[in-house]
């Protein structure tokens, strides 16, 4: 008697708590997504503070400068590529602005010159894209690249960031280059 | 007036596109003579949406492998096997995100904040260990998520621990699953995910931090069983709520226990409940004394509790980023302060001071009332805890208790009777 008491109790909490679950993923299911969300930080918002570098569970940081090269003007005193007040527009490492020395600058045609990023040194500091953005075209873009990011259910550098640039996109959107600067306040 | 006015705003309107053109075209992309081929910027591709469904898939087999395991086979072996597999998949080589244990927040993001779609996979592991728990007992936590799995392969000397310590430590995930919820519902952090212990070891790849933690517990595991899942786990306390009103749970003896007493020291966690004796009945008067005093106790802490907890509602919302910045931007003197980093980005976003302090006070009084609710409830877990420690029950066998017992299947070799 006491025993199928016990039993009877069990039973409406275990229905009880099926319930509960069932509801609560009814409710859910229909206002969720079917692929997952990746992070990614929008260039507009972007203020390159360098947290970028440090903050990512990963190292070094998921987070990388892309080159829009439909953007880029081939200038020979390139922004991102040269320190402020260069004395000569030379490769040489004094004249760099990127601390890694990631950045690759090689002759096109008088007088322009292509850059390139050398992903494997490249630390996501985000300098290049301060100078690029501040005297240039601001074809240099800090983006999450999806192949390194772990995609953490919670961004370290997404909690860290002071612009707060990163949101989470759907698939389809993983990348978010800024084409035009008239977006940017100024 | 209108007229002129609309005239105006075009004229403006056309100077700034002007000027906003004009930035874009700063140095216009030159028209190359030599025949130059632009490089294609690259733009890695993320992992197919169709793994996603691949990991539940392999999760409901996992599940239903350790499941058949543990209630058909009941083999011990089959059970390492399985957490052996699932701490290569969802440990290594998943790196860990998502698990159930996270999706706790995701589940709870998604319910506060309507803004926030939550992914199905992240939602289907949220559900699918809780309904097989429902029917089978914390299967789950047997071998499948990754956080057990790596604490039971380091379990080699097991202590047992007092009971009182066990059930002070167990109150424990009940409050840090409190502050998860608190934190996760204003959308402020994961804090699961973000002091998680083991993500960094499935990573080879975290901060010094996250590795000290992880390592300590690695540690601890040596001599006491799963010290995250019962001391700590926010998932696991709710699959304990679940798995008391299982359908089915492991039983130590596959047909009737002769009480041999051979099982009694065979648990790693102190889950074995042993046999308890009729003991005299009660007198009335005491017993409904103490149910009196239980019945105000119960509420009295739950009031205690929120109004303790809500007194320190700011501390707690410190910990979200806007709270923070309107607090440093509140206590900011440009004379003598050098502008910080998040001061600078708010400053570049075009937000009004005013809005942001609007903004923080609507997070403040989310926490007040959050607070005050986190207090409660962790005031009626400590009632409920002391009532369930005054419960007499009777027992005759030696039984696994259902809501501590993570069917770990250690036990079952110790029973010396045959089917």
């Amino acid at each position: 008697m006491k025993k199928d008491r016990r039993e009877f109790i069990n039973t409406c909490f275990r229905f009880a708590a099926g319930a509960s679950i069932v509801g609560v993923a009814g409710v859910l299911a229909s206002k969720s997504v079917k692929g997952d969300y990746l992070w990614q930080l929008d260039p507009t918002k972007c203020t390159q503070c360098g947290r970028c570098a440090t903050s990512c569970v990963v190292t070094p940081s998921a987070v990388k400068c892309i080159h829009v090269y439909d953007m880029c003007g081939y200038c020979d005193l390139c922004g991102g590529y040269f320190r402020p007040n260069v004395k000569n527009l030379s490769t040489g490492a004094e004249n760099m602005l990127c601390p890694t020395g990631a950045i690759k600058r090689t002759y096109v045609e008088d007088p322009y010159f292509k850059y390139e990023i050398i992903e494997e040194l490249c630390n996501g500091c985000g300098k290049c894209v301060k100078g690029c953005g501040a005297f240039g075209n601001g074809s240099l873009q800090l983006q999450v690249n999806h192949d390194l990011c772990v995609n953490c259910n919670e961004c370290a550098i997404a909690r860290d960031c002071p612009s707060d640039a990163f949101k989470r996109v759907p698939l389809e959107e993983a990348y978010q280059f800024a084409g035009f600067k008239t977006n940017k306040k100024i | 007036m209108k007229k002129i006015f609309s005239i105006f705003s075009l004229i403006l309107l056309s100077i700034v596109d002007f000027v906003a053109f004009a930035q874009t075209q700063r140095f216009p992309r030159p028209e190359f003579e030599s025949g130059y081929t632009q490089p294609v910027t690259s733009m890695p591709e993320p992992r197919a949406g169709i793994f996603a469904l691949v990991d539940v898939l392999l999760l409901i087999a996992a599940l239903s492998l350790i499941t058949w395991f543990i209630h058909k086979k009941r083999s011990r072996t089959g059970v390492v096997v399985t957490s052996l597999f699932s701490l290569v998949y969802f440990g290594f080589l998943r790196e860990g995100c998502v698990c159930s244990v996270g999706s706790v927040q995701n589940v709870v993001l998604a319910l506060f904040n309507p803004g926030y779609h939550i992914p199905l996979s992240a939602l289907a592991f949220f559900v699918i260990p809780l309904v097989y728990t429902l029917f089978f007992g914390r299967t789950f936590c047997a071998g499948v998520c990754p956080l057990g799995a790596v604490q039971d392969v380091f379990l080699l000397r097991p202590v047992s621990l007092k009971k009182w310590l066990q059930k002070v430590l167990g109150l424990i995930p009940w409050i840090y699953l409190g502050l998860a919820i608190l934190y996760a519902a204003t959308g402020t952090d994961f804090i699961i995910c973000r002091y998680d212990p083991f993500v960094g070891i499935f990573r080879f790849n975290a901060t010094f931090f996250m590795f000290a933690i992880g390592a300590a517990f690695l540690l601890i595991s040596v001599f006491i069983a799963r010290p995250y899942c019962r001391f700590l786990c926010p998932y696991g306390v709710i699959l304990n709520l679940v798995s008391r009103v299982s359908k089915k749970h492991l039983t130590i003896t596959p047909a009737s226990c002769i009480q041999c007493k051979l099982c009694e020291n065979s648990c790693p966690l102190d889950a074995i409940n042993k046999p308890v004796e009729v003991k005299q009945m009660e007198d009335k008067r005491s017993a409904t004394r103490r149910f009196i005093l239980l019945g105000m106790i119960i509420p009295a802490l739950m009031i205690i509790g929120g109004w303790v907890v809500s007194n320190f509602h700011e501390n707690l919302a410190m910990v979200n980023s806007k709270v923070r910045l309107a607090n440093e931007l509140l206590h900011f003197d440009s004379n003598t302060m050098e502008e910080s980093l998040e001061i600078e980005g708010f400053r570049t976003s075009g937000k009004t001071n005013e809005e942001l302090y609007l903004e923080s006070a609507t997070i403040l009084k989310q926490f007040y009332y959050g607070s005050w609710m986190l207090g409660a409830f962790v005031g009626l877990v400590f009632g409920l805890s002391l009532a369930g420690l005054t419960r007499y029950k009777y027992r005759e066998d030696y039984e696994p208790d259902k809501g501590e017992c993570v069917s770990c299947a250690r036990c079952l070799k110790y029973c010396p009777v045959e089917k």
